[in-house]
C-alpha cells in the first residue's frame, strides 16, 4: 500500500526562495509598522491576513506543499478550517463583549 | 513493512522483542513493538492512576470533618492538584489510546505494527520525560503547584509555587500525545489489510482514528498557551495578567480550545472499546454501524465548537455564552446517537454477562448520568446556580471516571487474556464490576446534591450542613480504593498463576482474534484478507480459534 504516485521530486529555484523569503521580512516589517498605526477595529484583521498570507508562503514554497499529493492538502485544509473556526467563535466573545 | 522479517516462529511477543542484542528489561525500553509499548504504557499509566487516586483519598479523609483533620490548606490545594494535573495528563488523556490504541490498532486493522514505530517508542519516552518533569516540580525549591489542574491566570502566575516546570511537563507530555495521533492517522491511511475498507475497520479503530485528528489539531493550542503562561511568569510578558494589561478571560479561552477536545480524547476512545464489547457479548452485529461511526467523527468536529461552555460565569459576551449553549446541546445528539445504538444493538441479543460487558453496562448507566448532568451545565440558566461548586466535580467525575475510567477496566478485563495469554478469576472480576458501581455511585453522588445545595468546589472547610453528605463520599473513596486494589489483585494473580487463556475466549470476530494469544512480534504470520463486515458472528464457525478456542 506504499506505493508513491510522483517520485519525482519537484526542483524550487534558489531564486524563488530568495523571493519568499525577502518576501517574508517584508511582510513581518509591514506588521511592525502597521501596528504603530491607529487602524481601530481593523487592527487584528490586518494582522492577522498578514500572518495568513506568511503561513500560505511558508507552507506552499518551504514545506513544499504546493507540489504534494491533495491528501496532505486536504489533511492540511481540515487544519485550518479549525483553526478559522475557533477564531470565529472567539469573535463572538470579543466583538459583543 | 514497518519490522524487517517476518516471525516464522510461534513465539510471541513476550518472548520475542524487536531488539537483536538488549535482554531483559533493555529488550523493553527499546522495543519498537507496539505490542511492548502498550504494555509499558499500561504499567506506567497504572501506576499514575494508582497514585491519583491515594491522593483523592487523602482529599476525601480531609474533608470528613470540618475544619483541619489530617493536613492544611495550602497542602489540601497542592493535592488536589496533584491529582488533576496526575489523573487528567498522566491518565486519562493517554489512558486508552496509548494502552489498548498502540495494542490493538494494528491488530484490527491486520497491520504488523503502527506506521511509525521508532516514533511510537519516542512518544512513550516523551511521556515518562513529561512524567519526570512533574515529578521533579514536587521536589524542587518553590513547592509543588497550588493552582488547581486548570492553571487559571492571574493566579497562576502569582503564586510562588513551581508553575513553569510543572506546566512545562504538561508542555512536553503533549508531544507524546500529538507523536501517538500522527502515527494512529498515517497506519489507518496506510496498513490497513487488503479489503479491510473504512466501513470495514472496527469501531475501536473508527473512535481512535477520530481521536488522533484531535489530538494532532487541538494539543498544539495547550502548548502554545503553556509557553506564553512560562513567558508570562518569567519575564513579565503582559498576555494574560491584567494588571500588565494582558486579559485573563483570553487565557480561559486558550485553555479551553485545548482542554474541551481534550475531554474527546478521553472520552472517544471508550466508546470504541464500548462498541467492541456489546456487540461480542450480546453475540449481535452492530446496531447502526455508520451512525457510531459517523458520530465519532462528529463528535471530533463539534467537541471543538463548544469550549467556552466552561466560561459562562467568567464574564464572556452574552452572545458567545448563548452560541456555545446551543453548540453544547448539538454536542450531546452524536453521543446520544451511540448509546441508543449499543442499546439497540443488545435488543434481542443472546446476552452472556461476561465481567467486560457488566462494566460496559454500569458504562451506560453512568455515563448517561454525567452527559444529562452535562446538559445542566451546558444550559445558562442552571450554569449560573451550580458553576464551580460540587456538581460540576460530580458531573466531570461520571463522565470521566464513570465514562472513561470504566472502560478502562472493561478493555483491561476484555483484553487481558489476548495481551497476556492468562486468564483472571471471572467469579472475582463480576464482583468487581458491581463492587464498582455501587462505590462509585456512594463516593459522587453525594456531590451532584452538596453542589446543588452550593458547596463550591476546592474548598478546604464547609458548613456543618454539608458534614453528613461528605461523610458518604468519603466512605465512597474507601469502597472505591477497595475496589481498585481488587482489580490490580486480580489481574496480578491471573498473570502470574491464572490458568492459559484459550486464544478466543469471548467469541470476538474481530481481527485480533484470529491470531494466537499472546500475538506473536509480528502479529500475523500472513496478512489477512478482509472479506467479513466487522462484527459478522456468521463467521465465527470459521475461524481458526472459533468460541472457546476450538483450534481448527
Amino acid at each position: 500500500m506504499q506505493e508513491h504516485h510522483n517520485n519525482e521530486t519537484h526542483q524550487i529555484s534558489y531564486s524563488t526562495y530568495l523571493l519568499v523569503w525577502v518576501s517574508l521580512l517584508a511582510l513581518t516589517s509591514i506588521t511592525v509598522t502597521v501596528a504603530g498605526v491607529h487602524l481601530g477595529d481593523y487592527t487584528l484583521f490586518v494582522a492577522l491576513m498578514i500572518a495568513a498570507i506568511k503561513s500560505a508562503l511558508v507552507i506552499n514554497i518551504f514545506m513544499h506543499i504546493k507540489f504534494e499529493d491533495p491528501i496532505f492538502k486536504v489533511f492540511l485544509g481540515i487544519s485550518g478550517f479549525t483553526l478559522l473556526v475557533i477564531f470565529s467563535l472567539t469573535f463572538f466573545d470579543y466583538i459583543y463583549r | 513493512m514497518a519490522n524487517g522479517t517476518i516471525a516464522i516462529d510461534d513465539k510471541s511477543f513476550l518472548e520475542e522483542g524487536t531488539t537483536k542484542k538488549a535482554t531483559g528489561i533493555a529488550s523493553w525500553l527499546f522495543s519498537t513493538d507496539h505490542k511492548r509499548i502498550g504494555l509499558m504504557y499500561l504499567i506506567a499509566i497504572a501506576i499514575f492512576f494508582f497514585t491519583g487516586a491515594i491522593l483523592g483519598v487523602l482529599m476525601r479523609l480531609e474533608l470528613i470533618a470540618p475544619g483541619r483533620t489530617i493536613m492544611d490548606a495550602q497542602t489540601y490545594n497542592t493535592i488536589f492538584t496533584l491529582h488533576g494535573v496526575i489523573m487528567i495528563f498522566l491518565f486519562i488523556i493517554p489512558g486508552i489510546p496509548a494502552v489498548f490504541g498502540n495494542f490493538f490498532l494494528p491488530l484490527q486493522l491486520g497491520a504488523k505494527d503502527v506506521a511509525f514505530p521508532r516514533l511510537n517508542l519516542l512518544s512513550f519516552w516523551i511521556y515518562l520525560i513529561g512524567a519526570a518533569l512533574v515529578l521533579i516540580s514536587l521536589f524542587v525549591e518553590g513547592g509543588p503547584i497550588d493552582t488547581g489542574w486548570t492553571f487559571y491566570i492571574p493566579y497562576s502566575v502569582r503564586t510562588t509555587t513551581n508553575v513553569s516546570l510543572a506546566i512545562f511537563a504538561a508542555f512536553v507530555l503533549g508531544f507524546s500525545s500529538i507523536l501517538t495521533g500522527l502515527n494512529f492517522v498515517t497506519t489507518v491511511h496506510r496498513l490497513r489489510a487488503p479489503g479491510m475498507t473504512y466501513f470495514k475497520m472496527p469501531l475501536f479503530v473508527w473512535s481512535t482514528y477520530a481521536t488522533a485528528w484531535i489530538q494532532i489539531i487541538a494539543t498544539p493550542v495547550i502548548g502554545i498557551t503553556i509557553l506564553l503562561v512560562v513567558l508570562e511568569r518569567l519575564f513579565g510578558v503582559g498576555i494574560f495578567d491584567p494588571a500588565l494589561g494582558g486579559d485573563p478571560v483570553l487565557f480561559q479561552h486558550m485553555f479551553w480550545i485545548y482542554s474541551h477536545p481534550a475531554v474527546y480524547i478521553m472520552i472517544l476512545p471508550a466508546m470504541g472499546v464500548v462498541s467492541e464489547i456489546i456487540p461480542t457479548f450480546a453475540r449481535r452485529t452492530i446496531f447502526g454501524y455508520r451512525a457510531i461511526a459517523m458520530s465519532s467523527l462528529a463528535i471530533a468536529f463539534i467537541g471543538y465548537l463548544v469550549w467556552a461552555h466552561h466560561m459562562f460565569t467568567s464574564g464572556i459576551s452574552e452572545t458567545a455564552a448563548i452560541i456555545f449553549s446551543f453548540l453544547t446541546f448539538i454536542v450531546a445528539l452524536p453521543s446520544a446517537i451511540k448509546v441508543f445504538n449499543w442499546v439497540a444493538t443488545m435488543y434481542k441479543g443472546s446476552i452472556d454477562p461476561q465481567p467486560p460487558f457488566l462494566w460496559v453496562m454500569s458504562f451506560i448507566f453512568l455515563f448517561s448520568i454525567g452527559g444529562l448532568t452535562g446538559l445542566v451545565l451546558g444550559a445558562l440558566v442552571t450554569d449560573v446556580h451550580v458553576h464551580d461548586t460540587y456538581f460540576v466535580v460530580a458531573h466531570f467525575h461520571y463522565v470521566m471516571f464513570g465514562g472513561t475510567g470504566t472502560i478502562f477496566f472493561a478493555a483491561l478485563y476484555y483484553w487481558f487474556p489476548k495481551m497476556t495469554g492468562k486468564m483472571y478469576n471471572l467469579k472475582l472480576a463480576k464482583f468487581n464490576a458491581a463492587l464498582f458501581f455501587v462505590a462509585f455511585n456512594t463516593l459522587y453522588f453525594p456531590k451532584f446534591i452538596m453542589g446543588y445545595m452550593g458547596m463550591p468546589r476546592r474548598y478546604y472547610d464547609y458548613l456543618p450542613e454539608f458534614q453528613n453528605l461528605q461523610v458518604v463520599s468519603t466512605v465512597g473513596s474507601w469502597l472505591m480504593i477497595i475496589v481498585i486494589c481488587l482489580i490490580i489483585y486480580n489481574l496480578l494473580s491471573g498473570l502470574l498463576n491464572g490458568s492459559k487463556a484459550e486464544a478466543n475466549p469471548w467469541g470476538g470476530v474481530t481481527l485480533e482474534w484470529h491470531i494466537a494469544s499472546p500475538p506473536p512480534l509480528e502479529n500475523f504470520h500472513e496478512i489477512p484478507e478482509v472479506t467479513h463486515e466487522p462484527y459478522d458472528f456468521s463467521q465465527l464457525k470459521n475461524m481458526k480459534y472459533g468460541l472457546k478456542g476450538e483450534s481448527k
